[in-house]
């Protein structure tokens, strides 16, 4: 199966071992993401301003490429982009006016209106693979691994394009057991992790992280499985003060374990906080702590 | 200061977030959900709730505090206010009024290069568009 | 200059004043024809330095226009000025102290991340450059694809007049590339083999020897060098044969001649 791909600019740079965790994933469930030509940014975050129109740009252009490469659908793995870009749509919709301004700055051969449909490849294995299609093809069940999902905002909020229940979601829970893996739920799962603040105020990210990281780690998580490269930079970067911090993952990165998946897809080495000692403790990877750092 | 007076008096703040976020801050009836939802209200100076309520009686302290730079947009407070107020779009308002100005938050020419070096690209991003005109 | 006389005269407003200057000029002898001595915001006159960046509007429509004033010809109710200089303030970097990781131009330009992909810098550049594509890919980390598509790139700034950002699109472009030649380039074996033969001196003693030759020897050298024999129309193919033939009509001797006669006229 192939469909069109929106890699986004941090999958490129700090997030490399979640591309290539998640094509790993993709290929081994014989899909074949294309990733689509002369793409840019997506604006990651969406403007808010009721006379904004030049923000909504950036990713009504993502979408006039698409459709001039003639694709119905585009798969992200990056939750800013999917909720910019699903954002996006519903705008579109939603403001003819500014629609077709956008339109006509843009010089796009088609008008494009919001047809183009976003998915995120969490609901995207859920819905178009199946967690339990997942689960048959497990080879090493993630057994013992105590798991905290945290999804922060993107993938839940505004509703609109949410991809689960706003306040108790379960699809990152769902695909952990169908792995094999133990869950610990907390309320703090949909609780932003600070997101850009890192950049100009670290000292509220560290707190933000430092007070989850403490809360789930008394309920017994060993480590922590999300999706978004923002939160897990923060995560991943940001626990230095902390005794004993918690190792981060990426959905795609258990999974390919799980799969039994070659391991150079998993990047381990880009990790700060090392999650070589979880991961060998519990005997889900057997290689020399030397090679991989 | 304050002044409360029976005769309506201009309130230009009021006008100008209500034109930009095209939210009605009248429906607020102080629940205090907002506030109780924000994972970033302790460093708050003024609550989500208190923001709004300033605003309507004409005060302006909502345009110096630090409550308006701490927002992260990360939509609690809109997924639960039962008035079905956009306090997400209330709080970009505040900042681009300041940001229209032609005046940037975050010194985009002084961050350390430390900082610009380690940080995802989306973090530069999206700061950038919530803290720079 | 009779031609001039022939052609018809238009009107073009240059900084607000109104001038007549014949059509099928360029804006830059355009200006020089309405009376003007250019002493900035003219350089190769070439389409090359980058140093003429004009704005104009036309008559009848709204659009700002941008060009290179030696590279564009005037039109009936052209509206234009000069923009001598672009402030680009560029960042100081020790090249080989600076290394190719995927925020390195973060690191120089952060303003990059204010880019929204509104294409107007493309738009605006007189050398049809994806300027928006360069500064995308630089965003995430990709120097190859950056340099790649800045390369004909002249510096002259227009895009960055024009950004709404306030990016300084060529600084960005001149680092990457940079960056590009210094760590990415793939070094030719051939080159690097070649560089060391000529260090150990291989040539030294060939070029000594031609360098002290009399015009006479390396006339006769020249004539009797060895060439492939090649078949061209079942005929044999030799320099001396072909000398002074339309084959090698490039006669040394006389070119010589000429011009010591016309150095010691």
């Amino acid at each position: 199966m192939q469909i069109a791909y929106y890699p986004g600019c941090t999958l490129k740079s700090s997030a490399q071992q979640y591309e290539s965790s998640a094509l790993a994933v993709l290929k081994a469930l014989e899909i074949e993401p294309q990733e689509m030509k002369d793409w840019n940014c997506c604006g990651v975050v969406h403007a808010l301003a009721s006379d904004d129109i030049i923000h909504h740009v950036a990713p009504t252009r993502v979408f006039t490429q698409l459709q001039q490469q003639g694709s119905a659908n585009v798969v992200t793995f990056c939750d800013m982009c999917y909720n910019s870009l699903a954002q996006a749509n519903i705008f579109l919709k939603q403001e003819p006016q500014k629609c077709e301004t956008i339109n006509e700055f843009l010089e796009s051969e088609h008008k494009y209106q919001g047809q183009i449909e976003i998915l995120h490849l969490l609901p995207f294995l859920r819905d178009k693979v199946g967690f339990e299609t997942l689960k048959k093809k497990v080879k090493h069940p993630l057994k013992g691994l105590r798991l905290f999902p945290y999804y922060g905002c993107k993938l839940l909020r505004p509703r609109e394009i949410g991809i689960d229940d706003a306040e108790d979601p379960t699809i990152l829970a769902d695909l952990m057991h169908a792995l094999g893996a133990e869950v610990i739920d907390d309320p703090l799962k949909i609780q932003c992790c600070g997101s850009h603040h890192v950049v100009d105020q670290q000292d509220i990210v560290v707190r933000q992280v430092e007070k989850i990281i403490l809360r789930v780690q008394e309920r017994g998580a060993d480590a922590v499985v999300l999706s978004c490269p923002l939160c897990m930079f923060n995560f991943d970067s940001k626990q230095k003060q902390l005794l004993a911090p918690l190792p981060i993952f990426y959905f795609t990165q258990l999974i390919c374990i799980a799969l039994g998946l070659e391991k150079e897809a998993l990047g381990l080495h880009y990790h700060r906080t090392n999650p070589l000692p979880l991961l060998q403790e519990r005997q889900f990877l057997q290689v020399k702590q030397e090679n991989m750092l | 200061m304050l002044k409360i007076t029976a005769k309506a008096q201009p309130n230009e703040l009021l006008a100008k977030v209500a034109e930009l976020s095209g939210q009605n801050l009248f429906a607020c009836y102080q629940c205090g959900t907002c506030s109780a939802s924000c994972p970033f209200a302790p460093e708050m100076d003024l609550l989500p709730d208190k923001v709004i309520r300033q605003i309507t009686l004409g005060m302006t302290d909502p345009l110096t505090s630090k409550t308006i730079w701490l927002c992260a947009s990360c939509y609690l407070c809109v997924e639960r206010c039962p008035r079905d107020i956009d306090m997400a779009k209330i709080m970009e308002a505040l900042r681009q009024i300041h940001l229209r100005k032609n005046v940037d938050h975050v010194k985009v020419a002084q961050l350390p290069e430390i900082i610009l070096e380690e940080v995802p690209p989306i973090a530069l991003v999206a700061n950038f568009r919530k803290n720079t005109g | 200059m009779t031609e001039q006389q022939n052609l018809p005269m238009i009107t073009i407003t240059l900084m607000g004043r109104e001038h007549q200057v014949p059509a099928g000029l360029t804006i830059m002898t355009a200006i020089e024809h309405a009376g003007y001595k250019l002493v900035r915001g003219v350089g190769c006159r070439a389409g090359f330095c980058g140093a003429c960046p004009t704005i104009f509007r036309k008559a009848n429509d709204y659009k700002l226009y941008t060009a290179l004033a030696c590279q564009t010809l005037i039109e009936e109710g052209m509206n234009l000025v000069q923009i001598p200089f672009v402030p680009v303030s560029r960042k100081s970097y020790n090249l080989s102290e600076v290394e190719p990781s995927h925020n390195i131009v973060l690191r120089y330009y952060p303003e990059i991340a204010r880019c929204v992909a509104c294409n107007t810098c493309t738009r605006a550049c007189p050398q049809n450059i994806s300027v928006m594509d360069y500064i995308q890919a630089a965003l995430r980390g990709d120097i190859a694809r950056a340099a790649e598509i800045s390369f004909d790139c002249i510096q002259c700034g227009i895009c960055s007049t024009r950004c709404p950002a306030d990016i300084k699109h060529y600084p960005v472009a001149q680092l990457v590339r940079r960056i590009y030649g210094t760590y990415i380039l793939p070094r030719s074996s051939q080159l690097g083999k070649r560089v060391r033969e000529l260090e150990k001196g291989l040539y030294q003693e060939e070029m000594a020897t031609l360098t002290t030759m009399s015009l006479t020897d390396l006339r006769k050298l020249y004539e009797e060098r060895t060439l492939e024999k090649v078949e061209f129309e079942s005929k044999d193919q030799s320099a001396l044969k072909e000398l002074g033939t339309a084959q090698d009509p490039v006669d040394f001797q006389d070119d010589m001649q000429e011009y010591i006669e016309g150095v010691t006229n």
